[in-house]
């Protein structure tokens, strides 16, 4: 009987290391969200025409700036900025809110793949060398 | 015997311990997925739209 308590104790340990899981409904995280998803109306069309594109890093940077008119380049560029604020901001407030802050530059590779990966056609990407890739 | 199940029962909260908080492996499937969630949710993209699914894309390299 007590052999059996012994191995059931044993046998339970490993399931707890495997129950990690990523939150990602936090107050910060949800506030990042809703501030990007509501800029996305605007740099849609800039994804759209190769103004702007999505960086190895996991940010938003400017890739063809002659496509934009001169009076709205530095819009644009407030809106590159705002959006990796909020970027940096969320892969920051991910590993916060999951207790491993030093997992920031982990979740920031996974969403830059990602990113990358759910891009529709035409929009402009960073490979993992850092060159411009057309979707 | 009664040694015994004091040392098995410290043995297994040891252990039990040890994996709650060393749990320092970032667990990249579930990252993955919250990752896709949030970049749904921020580019509106409804669930069909998109082929990708963790399924398809390469092995993480680390």
């Amino acid at each position: 009987m007590k052999k059996i308590i012994f191995v059931l104790l044993l046998l339970v340990a490993p399931l707890v290391m495997a129950a990690a899981d990523i939150d990602v409904s936090s107050p910060a995280v949800t506030t990042i969200r809703t501030s990007m998803h509501a800029r996305h109306e605007q740099l849609k069309p800039l994804y759209a025409s190769g103004a702007i594109g999505l960086t190895r890093d996991g940010l938003v940077g400017m890739h063809d700036a002659t496509v934009v008119a001169l009076k709205d380049r530095q819009s644009v560029n407030s809106l590159i900025a705002a959006e990796n604020d909020d970027r940096n901001a969320l892969y920051k407030e991910i590993a916060n809110a999951n207790g491993h802050p030093e997992w920031e530059a982990e979740v920031r590779n996974t969403f830059a793949l990602r990113w990358a990966q759910k891009a529709p056609a035409g929009w402009w990407y960073q490979d993992p060398g850092g060159a411009w890739q057309k979707k | 015997m009664r040694n015994m199940i004091l040392f098995s029962l410290m043995a297994s909260l040891l252990a039990l311990s040890a994996c709650v908080t060393i749990n320092i492996y970032f667990p990249a499937a579930e990252a993955e997925k919250a990752a896709d969630k949030i970049i749904d949710d921020v580019w509106q993209i409804k669930k069909g739209d998109q082929p990708a699914t963790p399924a398809d894309t390469p092995a993480p390299t680390k």
